[in-house]
């Protein structure tokens, strides 16, 4: 079970962004999305990922089946690492928080309060996430920033290990991750038109 | 579930937590109010249900803007709603652990600001009951004011506006409770009053606060 866009439209704030994005994903590929800054990405993926309706277009896949990482990594500064991976891993339901400490490299930093750690630590923390919530699709929000070139390899070598189990992702990036089973979807094609000014109707100023 | 919960206590356990600060207001309002007032103990005594029940709403309205804006700030609350609880249930949870952190304390603190407040003796119990029935309502209602103004940059001046009206049903019969119990009189009918807010408050609320939580999120 993939997932599969179809014909979808979203908007962000009232002002409509994209329109008519359609691609679909099978397990083991990914889908790099590209465009410039405001063309709509985070909003897109923000759709996917259940958070904002679509305007228009239907999203189809399986229940429960994305994992969505934001620009935001959801990190308590006050909580250490290994208590901030091990809450999500207890909200899916999950015991993968220690090998996926390993696998980010965070394993010397677990004791660590969150507050003390580099943005890129804070980043890998973030991502190590992804791990232990155990869904195929992963939705990603420029996931390498604030990532050194060693740990982007890193980060490209675990997306690849979850393709491989048959995963999927889907990543708005502007970094070559060197993945071989990702195909690239420019969405500058289905920038929206913006609306005739008032042609909205009086009502349309209140929403 | 039990995951959120642990983890919203510890947070708020920890430095900058924001744990104690209304039993410190609480506190601070207790002490304040004879030097205020002045020492005639009978007024005290007849004004004393009263400031303590004000007392602890106050207290309770001021960590409610705590209760999503930190998580909605650093993203959490995003990864939340995409996660496998419901989120009538974090909504629920969030305010099972403001409780915890705030009416409990409130709860357990009283009786000894009803002895600087004069508050006659056979009164001691209804306080503690009344606080304990009405609490658990102030938490949801002012969980629910702060879903609606998750978004908002220093939101907390139009969630206190939002949140006074639907706090004061609890107050009057709170306070009612406890003026009635000093007297001596039946309480049945504050108390059942009282109760029946927070139950209904408790069944309803958290989806409504789920609701508002999700257009806030958009």
């Amino acid at each position: 079970m993939g997932l599969r866009v179809t014909g979808v439209s979203v908007a962000r704030g009232g002002v409509p962004l994209l329109d008519g994005v359609s691609f679909a994903l099978e397990p083991g590929r990914a889908l790099v999305l590209r465009g410039p800054n405001g063309c709509g990405k985070t909003t897109l993926l923000r759709v996917v990922a259940g958070l904002q309706p679509a305007l228009a277009g239907e999203i189809d896949c399986a229940p429960d089946a994305i994992a969505y990482a934001a620009h935001a990594d959801g990190i308590k500064a006050t909580l250490s690492v290994a208590e901030n991976l091990g809450f999500w891993a207890a909200i899916y339901g999950t015991s993968g928080a220690v090998a996926a400490l390993s696998r980010m490299n965070l394993r010397a930093l677990a004791a660590r309060p969150a507050q003390n750690l580099s943005a890129g630590q804070k980043r890998r923390l973030g991502l190590a996430r992804l791990l232990v919530t155990g869904r195929p699709i992963w939705v990603l929000d420029e996931p390498t920033v604030s990532l050194d070139t060693e740990s982007v390899a890193l980060f490209a070598d675990v997306v690849r290990a979850h393709l491989a189990q048959g995963g999927m992702a889907l990543m708005a990036t502007h970094i070559d991750l060197g993945l071989p089973e990702a195909t690239l979807l420019d969405l500058r094609p289905n920038k929206a038109r913006l609306p005739e000014p008032g042609a909205g109707g009086f009502d349309e100023a209140f929403l | 579930m039990i995951a959120l919960l642990t983890r919203d206590l510890r947070l708020a356990l920890r430095a900058g937590g924001g744990f104690g600060l209304g039993l410190a207001f609480f506190l601070i309002l207790a002490v304040l109010v004879p030097l205020g007032v002045g020492p005639e103990t009978q007024t005290l005594a007849r004004i004393a249900p009263g400031i303590l029940w004000v007392g602890a709403l106050l207290a309770c309205l001021l960590s409610l803007d705590r209760i999503f804006a930190l998580d909605f700030e650093d993203g959490s609350l995003d990864l939340l709603a995409t996660a496998p609880v419901p989120l009538e249930a974090v909504v629920s949870i969030k305010a099972l652990a403001h409780w915890i952190t705030t009416g409990l304390p409130l709860v357990l603190v009283s009786p000894v600001l009803g002895l600087l407040l004069f508050l006659p003796g056979e009164s001691y119990g209804w306080l503690i009951v009344s606080l304990l029935v009405g609490t658990p309502a102030l938490s949801v209602i002012g969980t629910f004011g702060a879903a609606l103004t998750v978004g908002l940059k220093r939101g907390g001046l139009l969630l206190s506006l939002l949140v006074l009206p639907m706090y004061v049903p609890t107050l009057v019969f709170g306070a009612e409770v406890v003026s009635r119990g000093a007297q001596g009189l039946s309480i049945g009918t504050p108390l059942a009053l009282l109760a029946g807010i927070t139950a209904g408050a408790v069944a309803l609320l958290p989806f409504a606060s789920a609701l508002v939580l999700r257009i806030n999120l958009r």
